[in-house]
């Protein structure tokens, strides 16, 4: 019985599985865009959650340059009526 | 020198066509009156608002994109807030990314409307051979 030193002598059953994810990029740099519009509501709601708030950069991979923009964005299109401030079941 | 504007006012939706014109004459003629220049228009007609707005839950959007003095936005604004018809607005200084957006967002609406989508009239036809399908097999 060969010991595998890394797992303390521990054999599994079954390989141990290791989730492989996929790694986070931020769609601005990725596409080229240079300009976060806010007359777009159905692109901004891609940055927003259910309720309408704004989803942090460690969920959409958005860089910080651009998540300034967005939420910049995204505030002005509020205040146009064009997305809510607070609602449920956006989307 | 001039810097270039985007503006967006909501009007109420109780203006006819008419009145609605005339509200948009107004800024216009106030924009060109001040020195600056019309560079763009575009109007988005009645759009449903997100939360309502002094009781109003819907409004006729406007977009004008424009070049003026700085000094002038205040008084566009002014004129907005004295304005009974007006529910909303917002004007945008655009940098120049914004402008290039702006100028390829004016291309692409040109584009789609010159050119309307004829895709649409087929699938209507292959939804009524399917519906006739399963009539046959009733008959049988």
């Amino acid at each position: 019985m060969a010991q595998n030193p890394e797992n303390n002598g521990i054999r599994f059953l079954n390989p141990p599985t290791v989730e492989v994810r996929k790694k986070k990029y931020c769609r601005f740099k990725k596409a080229g865009i240079k300009y976060v519009d806010y007359k777009d509501p159905e692109f901004l709601k891609k940055f927003l959650n259910e309720q309408g708030k704004i989803l942090p950069r460690r969920i959409t991979g958005t860089s910080l340059k651009f998540q300034r923009k967005v939420a910049a964005a995204v505030k002005r299109a509020r205040s146009l009526a064009l997305l809510p401030y607070v609602t449920d079941l956006l989307k | 020198m001039l810097k270039q504007y985007e503006t967006v006012f909501i009007a109420t939706p109780v203006l006819s066509d008419a009145q609605m014109k005339e509200a948009v004459a107004k800024y216009t003629k106030l924009i060109t009156d001040n020195g600056g220049e019309i560079v763009y228009e575009e109007d988005w007609g009645l759009k449903q608002l997100a939360y309502p707005i002094q009781h109003k839950t819907s409004g006729f959007y406007y977009l004008i994109e424009f070049k003026a003095e700085p000094d002038f936005v205040g008084k566009l604004e002014t004129q907005y807030h004295r304005d009974e018809r007006i529910i909303r607005y917002l004007t945008v200084a655009l940098d120049k990314d914004a402008i290039a957006y702006a100028e390829h967002r004016r291309e692409m609406r040109a584009a789609a409307k010159n050119a309307p989508a004829p895709v649409v009239e087929e699938a209507p036809a292959e939804e009524v051979e399917a519906d006739i399908e399963p009539e046959e097999i009733k008959e049988d």
